[in-house]
């Protein structure tokens, strides 16, 4: 039994045996309920196949949603009343505002960036001898943690006085075609974009993947008219591939844009969000976390889901029109 | 369908028979064409400059976490290939050494603990809540699984505090340090989660359950039996996906375990070093890769399953 209390593996085993006893007893009750319940069979069906997951939803997202929107307006202890004192200080706050225009900037550039590359990639490799392993190469960088990447970039962009050789491979460039060592991550405002930088790595692949499937999935017969009709490179890209593939460039985007919104392993990895490369989810965690500011931290909170929603809805949108153009 | 998915990669595919396979190259297509005309020279340099960007970073680091510590601070990675050197010492400092080189061994351990049930128990409670949603036929059904899909745009962050309030101070959080971060993962990948595998469950012929149901099989033995056997390349593609996503989730990890370093993934650990011992790298380099070869392996070998999981579903919360 200490075994299972007392120690780490112990712990997880024990979580696993939990809930595999539990999915027993479920279903035990389910095929009860199947047997013996006549009119309210399928309710007691939807709560015991459903129930671990409302459970899960309602505890785990929706109470602490609604909690965190009535926190936003109370004090930093959540005792009293506040008004909208929280959101004054988001919007008048130096820090906070440096927050805004950077994620500004994150959100303007790694969707576009990393979509890109991954359209541009996506149609270059496609159909060549290598093209499994060139997706690959691409791709991996999405099985890297934010962490990760960010500790693989701080090297690439580690900075040495002129003096001294240089061990990041940026500067070692820089220096041996006879220029000045660039302090990458110091030097404000240039380095939220060696950071933007980072995060493009790793979505490009993301965008490639999902891109490619799209391409694929041309019907060939169009391809096949466009090219009798002699149609070259640079219009076959723009009239057939990219509005054959643009309800998944609206997903991509998306996708990616909602993902940046709530970008904090990177700064705080990188720079540890000092040198005017503050965003807003780092800025969240700083005040709730570190501060204890819970007011300001759950008014930040609100704020990204708030800039999240207008993407989530046009999405939604670009879909249903998406659906009527198919006739589906 | 009678719920519209946000992706029109599901919208897709469920006119299509099959999930086309991206890693594998398939007939002529557009892309193919559009590549002929190119001048070909030009787009096989612009493909290897992009593939180069995106692999060396990743090679260096790696090159460098095996190169002597003075090496590694005297001269770049890239000496390697003129001046070989190996060595497994920084591996050995980051992982078993002092507690102040990172003592990673112990954040390995817990990155594990905290991944395996982090993935079964969403995977279990979305695969059971799929088939209430896509077999069970209930008044309100459609209306709460738009409900379930739309909590997918609530941003982590809205969660974070209410829920650690719920679990601080309790016994059971007390007696298990971990439940707090294997509850937050499991609620957080419930609507991605159940909205994947009621698509893949939604796929399958309606036949072969009225079929099963007929021969006298209840509910439980068609999810069990029937549905179960049939879902295992979806179970697949979302327990990589989850996997991944738990095993490299930083916020969570370093929220809901409150500081208890006992109980902290690797990521937490690696983002705290790389501001305290920032200089040290041949402490980074090894503990990065250290964090990264378990995800890159499965990554590496399961690829397919993987990328079938985000063309079906790609709006994570």
């Amino acid at each position: 039994m200490d075994f299972f209390l007392y120690s780490k593996i112990g712990q997880m085993v024990l979580a696993v045996i939990a809930l595999f006893a539990v999915v027993a007893l479920l279903m035990g009750a389910a095929r009860l309920a199947d047997r013996f319940a006549m009119r309210s069979r399928t309710w007691w069906m939807v709560l015991f196949f459903g129930g671990p997951a409302f459970i899960l939803l309602g505890v785990g997202l929706i109470y602490p949603a609604i909690r965190t929107i009535i926190m936003s307006f109370m004090d930093r202890r959540s005792d009293e009343w506040v008004g909208w004192e929280n959101y004054v200080w988001v919007f008048t706050n130096p820090d906070s505002l440096q927050g805004f225009i950077n994620t500004f900037w994150w959100v303007l550039l790694v969707p576009t960036v990393s979509t890109l590359v991954g359209l541009v990639y996506a149609i270059l490799v496609d159909n060549s001898r290598f093209e499994k392993i060139a997706k690959s190469l691409l791709f991996m960088p999405m099985a890297i943690s934010f962490v990760g990447a960010g500790i693989i970039w701080k090297f690439v962009y580690e900075y040495r006085g002129a003096a001294q050789e240089q061990i990041g491979l940026l500067n070692a460039i820089i220096t041996s075609l006879g220029f000045e060592p660039v302090r990458f991550l110091q030097d404000s405002p240039l380095n939220t974009f060696f950071l933007i930088a980072v995060m493009i790595w790793i979505q490009a692949g993301f965008a490639m993947v999902l891109l490619s499937a799209a391409i694929k999935a041309i019907p060939s017969d169009i391809v096949e008219a466009a090219r009798l009709d002699g149609v070259n490179a640079w219009q076959m890209f723009r009239n057939i591939t990219v509005p054959s593939v643009r309800p998944t460039l609206v997903v991509v985007l998306t996708t990616i844009i909602i993902a940046t919104l709530k970008i904090f392993d990177i700064p705080r990895t990188m720079t540890g969000a000092r040198f005017d490369t503050q965003v807003l989810a780092n800025l969240m965690y700083d005040q709730s976390f570190t501060f204890g500011n819970n007011g300001i931290g759950s008014a930040l909170a609100v704020m990204i889901f708030v800039l999240v929603i207008p993407v989530v809805i046009f999405n939604v949108r670009q879909m249903i029109i998406n659906r009527e153009v198919r006739g589906a | 369908m009678s719920i519209t998915p946000a992706n029109p990669a599901i919208a897709q595919d469920s006119e299509k028979t099959s999930l086309p396979d991206p890693m594998r190259p398939a007939r002529t297509s557009t892309a193919a064409r559009t590549k002929q005309m190119l001048t070909s020279r030009v787009g096989s340099a612009a493909a290897i400059i992009i593939a180069v960007l995106w692999t060396v970073p990743t090679v260096g680091l790696f090159i460098s976490s095996i190169r002597p510590e003075a090496s590694i601070r005297t001269s770049g990675w890239w000496t390697f290939f003129t001046n070989p050197e190996f060595t497994l010492a920084n591996y050995q400092e980051v992982l078993f050494g002092r507690a102040s080189s990172g003592a990673l061994s112990n954040f390995f351990l817990n990155s594990v603990v905290i991944t395996v049930p982090g993935t079964l128990l969403p995977l279990v409670g979305a695969t059971m809540a799929a088939y209430a949603f896509s077999v069970l036929k209930w008044r309100g059904r459609d209306t709460i699984f738009v409900i379930v899909f739309a909590l997918q745009i609530v941003p982590l962050q809205m969660a974070l505090i209410p829920l650690l309030r719920i679990f601080s101070n309790t016994t059971a959080a007390d007696m298990f340090p971990y439940l707090a971060v294997w509850v937050a993962h499991a609620a957080f990948a419930m609507p991605l989660a159940t909205f994947l595998l009621h698509n893949f469950m939604s796929e399958i012929p309606r036949e072969l359950i009225e079929a099963a149901r007929v021969d006298g099989a209840g509910h439980v033995s068609v999810f069990l039996r029937v549905m179960l056997p049939l879902l295992v390349p979806a179970i697949a593609a979302f327990a990589i996906f989850q996997f991944l996503w738990v095993w490299n989730d930083l916020l969570v990890g370093l929220t809901f375990t409150g500081g208890n370093t006992a109980v902290q993934p690797l990521t937490a650990r690696l983002a705290e070093m790389a501001g305290s011992r920032g200089q040290d790298w041949h402490l980074l380099t090894a503990g990065a890769f250290v964090s990264i070869i378990l995800p890159l392996i499965i990554f590496l070998l399961l690829q397919r399953y993987f990328v079938r999981g985000l063309l079906a579903g790609s709006v994570k919360g």
